[in-house]
């Protein structure tokens, strides 16, 4: 890996991490303390909007992945 | 003088001009028409323009309203934006025409007062775009463009039914709320329906868009489903069963984006998942909906064009279009990266880009009318959004594994295109109002809460933490070099069992393939392949 780019050099992905990581720490902890008015009754729970895109995306990838695609997945020359 | 055509009509009589000019004149024109439709948009006042007679009835060529003008401002820009895009194109006067005509159609439609005109221009958009997918002169693009000519014609027919009924009821062409109230008007459902990929009757988008055309799908994706969602908020506003169709639509393609192999596939299954935001704010039917609706239609048209326009210049660069075949090309294409990030970051509805401000508001209408569960329903389509496309479109095309691959960016009228569409995803995002102002009703909504910015940031980005997970862990499936079966399933294989028992029964000349009916066709595609394959 001696091209140089960005994301070929492990620290840089590692530093980016981080820098995420820290994000999300600071959207829980705001998330804590921030006055809110919710609409709908999920929004009560602390952290709701966090839980929620986290497990939406996993189960999106994995039934996607391990059902749907099991189940419609052709020879790219199936149509010919 | 500019207003004394209706804009319509300047792109379609204009097209036609276009093989007579070359070189710097023919480029000049091609920017200039679009520059002309919008300023037309812009200075027509409201009201009834440009009617003619026919039949006892009067057509309508330009009913001005703040609806039709919001589609008027769309349609012209992406016009602007789409021509620029394609202005490397020398020896593909058809495509130009063809953009044109596709752009004339969908404006004619939107402004149309009556029915007849509205089918009339709907058609000539659905001609276009066939061009537009065939122009691409390979045998995939011939097969799909054949079968989104047929599907369109049958959604036409529907249509063309439905408003002989409604015309014979009511002694009226006028075009304006229809409502579900007999058979009519469920024709006339149908027949918009197929134009905006309802479930079930959307398969047509993702097996055409891709095989267009690089600038062609520019156009197609920002046309035809837009033109139908116009025609919804216009006849079916508030229409319930609307809520529900568009709910289906925003959720059952971000699985088929996930596993899709095509980027610009993926992108096109998205599109039906955008227009299912859109679907279901006209369903809601409030002032806060259908502004939303329309204002996403708006904001959908640019980040849908942006990402479209990166595929495609990684396209006019390196002839690929799959995951399986494309990663790390941010070392030649930065620009293009860039640009593709900003596309999918406003599409994913990152507070500051133009997503955020538009989807919200159907978001928020949904909870105003104690929709909780439509509420959950989108809330999840959103993470599905960021998975597709604010994710795997551009970590696969620029990122993944290193493919090797090294070219550089794309030409120059390429990279202005993008550039424009992705100023204006980040100026509406920072500043709204302005898009605000064009919406249909006044506007009383505040995107930039806090406590609405923090619930998106988390939203999005606990869903990027999932897929930082699944990838750190290995647990995150790899792309195949496979194909998924869809709705066409049905009439692509049909067809050929239909022309079997044809062939059994009336005893037809041939062997059991269908498109050896059309042999000699084929024979000219295959030799048009030979020829450089045109962008």
């Amino acid at each position: 890996m001696k091209e140089g780019h960005f994301f070929d050099r492990s620290r840089n992905v590692k530093r980016l991490l981080m820098g995420f990581y820290i994000f999300l720490v600071l959207l829980i902890v705001v998330d804590l303390f921030f006055p809110k008015h919710p609409v709908v009754p999920w929004e009560r729970y602390p952290f709701f909007y966090g839980a929620y895109g986290f497990v939406a995306y996993v189960s999106i990838v994995l039934a996607s992945n391990y059902i749907l695609r099991k189940l419609l997945k052709r020879k790219e020359d199936y149509y010919d | 003088m500019i207003n004394s055509l209706p804009p319509a009509a300047i792109l379609i009589i204009g097209a036609f001009l276009v093989p007579f000019l070359k070189g710097r004149l023919k480029s000049a024109y091609l920017l200039l028409l679009p520059v002309i439709a919008f300023i037309n948009v812009v200075s027509v006042p409201e009201g009834i323009h440009w009617t003619a007679g026919f039949l006892g009835y009067d057509l309508i060529f330009g009913r001005v309203d703040r609806l039709s003008r919001a589609f008027g401002y769309m349609f012209t820009i992406i016009s602007f934006i789409g021509t620029l895009y394609a202005l490397h194109l020398k020896n593909e006067d058809g495509q130009h025409v063809a953009a044109f005509l596709a752009a004339g159609g969908a404006l004619g439609a939107i402004f149309a007062g009556d029915l007849v005109s509205l089918f009339v221009f709907l058609e000539i958009m659905t001609i276009a775009s066939t061009y537009l997918i065939w122009a691409r002169r390979t045998e995939a693009s011939y097969g799909a463009g054949l079968r989104y000519l047929l599907v369109h014609l049958f959604g036409g027919l529907c249509l063309l039914v439905g408003i002989i009924i409604r015309v014979h009821q009511t002694d009226s062409i006028e075009f304006g709320v229809i409502g579900l109230n007999g058979l009519a008007s469920y024709l006339i459902l149908i027949g918009f329906g197929i134009n905006c990929a309802f479930p079930v009757l959307h398969a047509w988008l993702p097996d055409a868009y891709p095989e267009a055309t690089i600038t062609g799908t520019v156009f197609l994706g920002a046309f035809t489903t837009k033109v139908a969602v116009y025609a919804l908020a216009r006849a079916f506003p508030g229409t319930e069963v609307l809520i529900w169709v568009g709910a289906a639509m925003t959720v059952f393609p971000i699985f088929y984006a996930a596993i899709e192999n095509d980027l610009r596939r993926v992108l096109s299954y998205s599109i039906i998942n955008q227009v299912g935001f859109m679907v279901a704010g006209i369903g809601i039917g409030t002032p806060l909906a259908l502004n939303g609706a329309v204002a996403h239609a708006f904001n959908n048209i640019l980040f849908k064009a942006l990402l479209f326009m990166s595929m495609g210049a990684v396209m006019h660069q390196t002839g690929k279009s799959k995951a399986t075949d494309l990663g790390g090309l941010y070392k030649t294409m930065p620009l293009t990266t860039l640009f593709c990030i900003i596309g999918a970051v406003s599409i994913s509805g990152f507070p500051f880009f133009n997503g955020f401000v538009s989807k919200s508001m159907i978001m928020a209408a949904a909870t105003h009318q104690g929709m909780g569960i439509l509420w959950l329903v989108l809330l999840f389509a959103s993470a599905g959004v960021l998975h597709h496309a604010g994710i795997k479109i551009p970590y696969h095309a620029f990122f993944s594994h290193d493919s090797g691959i090294r070219t550089k960016e794309p030409p120059l009228n390429m990279i202005l295109a993008m550039g424009i569409a992705a100023f204006l995803c980040i100026s509406i995002g920072l500043l709204p109002g302005p898009l605000y102002n064009i919406l249909p009703h006044p506007v009383d909504y505040q995107p930039y809460t806090g406590a609405h910015v923090l619930d998106q940031f988390q939203l999005l980005s606990f869903a990027v933490l999932a897929f930082c997970l699944l990838i750190l862990s290995g647990l995150h499936p790899v792309e195949m070099r496979v194909i998924l079966l869809d709705v066409d399933w049905f009439y692509r294989k049909g067809a050929k069992v239909f022309y079997r028992l044809a062939d059994r029964l009336l005893g037809v000349k041939g062997d059991a393939s269908l498109p050896d009916v059309v042999g000699t066709d084929r024979e000219v595609i295959r030799g048009s392949e030979d020829r450089k394959v045109p962008s």
